[in-house]
């Protein structure tokens, strides 16, 4: 196999990492508001905010593993495709700028939320985490989308369509069903990952996200294939949307795991069907076929691709296996109990009192 | 301003301000480390509290070291396309392994760490943050091993077919002569600057009246332990910085002549003085006094004290005859801002001297054993401001020393290879980039607030206390009890 295609490959991974592992945080991240509620019935009802932080600390110790999946992308791609990261990252200068704010307010709001015993700042901190969350959930299906229908790039390899025309009806259509996909993918990793209340509600909110993101999925990926798919696309495709099915069945019985296997596979499969697309295009000009960028004309050299493909052979297998093992060490359900009844801080609110004793 | 001023002061206002998070993520991780350790040797209290004091201060600090991290990677992409495909092949690879080596190894792990205590086995738990350290080192390697290929490119060859630089020797880029220079004194620079940080916050509490005279024994442990660091490191970075001047003089001598602003060459025999201070016009082409050592230049540059120390007017003319004749490499003036690296290079070193002296003025009052009159001593005004510079002198030598080195490399992107001005992204308008600017500049002036508010209201709280229950104690723990850190 050509160093090029196996360097398409990897990037498809990462993707598919990046998606099916930070999409459920991006979903908890979301829900936050919708699953955070007080509970009314029950005896010890929890509080919204006990629910709210049973899903944090649910997502806590992996979020920002997840995200370096992201980062991964982008260096391979600028390490194996140095025309493919020039182009896709100044080209689509304006969405990349508003994921970047995102991921900034999203990860300040993780980690500052619970740092100050207020609820006033718990609410600005949820809010960034909300916004943080949706607009790289929705975005980055808008931007594949682009990639894979292609866009207008000159003989130059420069993108030269401008903001507004990334944000065609099939664009936005994509941005829906990744938003919705990540929602569903989210609650039903709450559902699998929290006890009590919160656990099945997140399980009937992701019967009822479910059946929205395999209506967008369906449409959005039969007009994808439509337009560029080949055989073996369609095929994926087919199963990933078999899977979303499968998944929300389980669901429905009560089969968490099953369930968050059914989206894990979907997302899985439906972005792999993006890059089999794609392929052999990196990213397609919509103006002239010639002027596309490929595996073969945006890539590094022999050389540059040969030493990255064994230093990914080497430590890709180190960083699954610990990562596995962080999600092994993490298995155990988050109870309304877990949660600290006192905010874990209190010492530091007695100690902004104690500021008019300094000298 | 075009596209091209807004992309460079974007990049500066965002690497600077990232640099404030990273050199305190490398010290502080390893102090944080060694006191876990320390715990778990003595099985003393006081280092448990410690290690869970500075730990959530460097969790603090580490959340926006990560946020704005992300920035840097895809920035290069958006503002710097046309650089990213003349040097991708070289310059991708490590940002690659960067992430896949490092930021991976640290994510899992601080999240083992932070949400671990007491539901993963101790010693698992205590190198987890080891490994955090171990993946800043390795961040620290592969980023800086992609910034001396930018002041002195190896390993590579022009290919005339894609005029773009490739990769012909991968080892060599790793073992830059530069790369194995500056490794050494970045690392050096983040543990001499954990080390004020962590002398920083003791000292508040040792000087503080309002913090319990029970647990002043802890913060003199803790300020021992800071103020030791930033000497041994300080002596790391005084070494490795001397070896780096005679680098750069072989392979950046304009950067050399522009830290001393020295126009006309000084031949061999005559030793070239260096100036303290100047005063006269801001580029130091007519002085009107300055505070000169004699030789020191020479020295500096060299290794020997009459060594012969090229000017910047020569090296200009130079350069004019060698790069004018292709587009990459043409430009009118090939001089840095010269007041820029003149004043940097000596605020660099006279921060780092200050520091120095605090670290050893306070090791000399807490010396021996402790005893009230010592606390009393560093109960003194002069000590709180004391540990205010000792936090803050560090950090801004480190980013004086990242001014000088990035504009004194000026106006090259990658030396001799490819000038700024063309490395720029050429489909990007002004307007975006601009947008981006504000965007960024606004959000990291709110964020500076928001994260300096938190370490003060956190650093005067100080150490918790150890509850009686000995719940404290993440040994005594049940998988089943509530979390000892939850979001």
């Amino acid at each position: 196999m050509e160093l090029t295609t196996i360097w398409f490959i990897l990037i498809a991974v990462l993707w598919v990492g990046y998606f099916c592992l930070e999409g459920f945080d991006y979903g908890v991240g979301m829900l936050l508001p919708v699953l955070g509620r007080d509970e009314t019935e029950g005896e010890a009802p929890h509080t919204g905010e006990t629910r709210k932080r049973q899903m944090l600390s649910a997502i806590g110790p992996f979020w920002d593993g997840n995200e370096v999946w992201l980062l991964t992308a982008g260096g391979a791609i600028f390490a194996a495709f140095p025309h493919w990261y020039a182009t896709l990252f100044s080209g689509f200068y304006l969405p990349l700028l508003l994921i970047l704010v995102g991921l900034i307010l999203r990860g300040v709001g993780l980690e500052y939320r619970g740092k100050v015993d207020s609820p006033a700042w718990r609410a600005r901190m949820d809010a960034m985490v909300v916004v943080g969350s949706f607009v790289p959930a929705l975005l980055w299906g808008v931007a594949f989308t682009n990639i894979v229908l292609g866009v207008p790039i000159d003989a130059d390899m420069e993108y030269v369509g401008g903001f507004w025309n990334l944000l065609g009806p099939v664009a936005l259509l994509g941005g829906l069903t990744t938003l919705t996909l990540f929602l569903t993918h989210g609650a039903l990793f709450v559902a699998l990952k929290t006890d009590g209340r919160l656990r099945h509600d997140a399980r009937a909110l992701a019967l009822r996200l479910g059946a929205a993101s395999a209506v967008l999925a369906v449409l959005w990926l039969g007009i994808l294939h439509v337009r560029t798919g080949t055989t073996a696309s369609w095929l994926v495709a087919g199963v990933a949307a078999a899977g979303l099915v499968g998944g929300l069945l389980a669901a429905a019985r009560g089969r968490e795991g099953w369930a968050f296997t059914g989206t894990f596979v979907a997302i899985a499969l439906a972005t792999t069907s993006l890059f089999l697309a794609l392929f052999p295009d990196v990213m397609p000009s919509s103006l002239d076929p010639a002027w596309s960028l490929t595996a073969e004309n945006a890539s590094s050299s022999q050389k540059t691709l040969g030493i990255m493909t064994v230093v990914a052979l080497v430590f890709t297998p180190v960083m699954l296996l610990y990562t596995a093992w962080s999600y092994w060490a993490f298995r155990k359900r988050v109870s309304g109990h877990h949660i600290p009844t006192g905010v874990h801080h209190a010492a530091v609110v007695d100690g902004g009192e104690r500021a008019g004793a300094d000298r | 301003m075009d596209a091209l001023d807004l992309a460079r002061w974007q990049f500066g206002i965002t690497t600077v301000y990232h640099y404030f998070f990273v050199p305190i993520t490398i010290g502080l991780s390893l102090l944080v480390a060694v006191m876990q350790t320390q715990w778990m040797r003595t099985r003393n209290p006081q280092w448990l509290r410690l290690t869970k004091f500075y730990g959530k201060l460097f969790t603090i600090n580490f959340a926006l070291g990560l946020v704005t991290g992300i920035v840097q990677e895809f920035q290069f992409g958006m503002n710097w396309s046309d650089y990213s495909r003349f040097v991708g092949d070289i310059f991708g690879a490590p940002l690659a392994i960067e992430a896949l080596l490092a930021f991976f190894l640290e994510s899992t792990f601080l999240g083992l760490w932070i949400f671990g205590w007491g539901r993963i086995p101790e010693k698992l738990h205590a190198a987890a943050i080891w490994l955090v350290h171990i993946g800043t080192l390795l961040s620290a390697y592969f980023i800086l091993a992609a910034n001396s290929f930018m002041q002195n490119p190896v390993g590579y060859r022009l290919n005339p077919e894609t005029g773009r630089a490739e990769l012909t020797d991968f080892l060599a880029v790793l073992t830059n002569p530069v790369q194995l220079v500056t490794f050494p004194h970045v690392i050096a620079a983040a543990y001499m600057t954990g080390g004020g940080f962590v002398l920083a916050f003791a000292m508040w509490h040792l000087w503080r009246g309002a913090t319990p005279g029970t647990d002043k024994p802890m913060y003199r442990k803790a300020a021992k332990l800071g103020a030791v660091t930033v000497l041994v490191a300080s002596l790391g970075v005084i070494v490795s910085g001397d070896l780096q001047g005679k680098v750069m003089t072989e392979v950046q001598p304009m950067k050399m002549a522009a830290a001393e602003a020295l126009y006309e060459d000084v031949p061999e025999g005559e030793g070239a003085p260096f100036s303290i201070v100047t005063i006269g016009t801001l580029d130091g082409s007519e002085e009107v006094w300055a505070l000169t050592v004699p030789k020191l230049l020479s020295y500096l540059a060299t290794g020997t004290l009459d060594g012969a120390v090229e000017g910047i007017d020569h090296i200009q003319d130079r350069y004019e005859l060698t790069y004018a004749g292709s587009e990459l490499t043409a430009v009118e003036d090939y001089r840095p801002v010269i007041p820029v690296t003149y004043w940097t290079f000596r605020l660099m070193m006279g921060l780092g001297f200050a520091a120095m002296a605090i670290a050893a003025a306070v090791l000399w009052v807490l010396r021996g054993r402790g005893s009230e009159t010592d606390e009393q001593r560093l109960g003194h005004r002069m000590w709180g401001w004391a540990g205010l510079l000792v936090l803050l002198l560090p950090l801004l030598a480190n980013t004086f020393g990242w001014m000088f080195t990035e504009m004194g490399r000026q106006p090259w992107l990658v030396m001799g290879l490819m000038t700024t001005q063309t490395g720029v992204s050429p489909g990007t308008t002004a307007a975006e980039v601009l947008t981006s600017m504000t965007v960024f500049t606004l959000l990291y002036g709110v964020l500076a607030v928001v994260e300096v508010g938190l370490l003060l209201r956190y650093g005067r709280a100080g150490a918790e206390q150890v509850p009686e229950d000995a719940s404290y104690d993440p040994r005594t723990r049940d998988d089943d009890d509530a979390f000892v850190f939850t979001y």
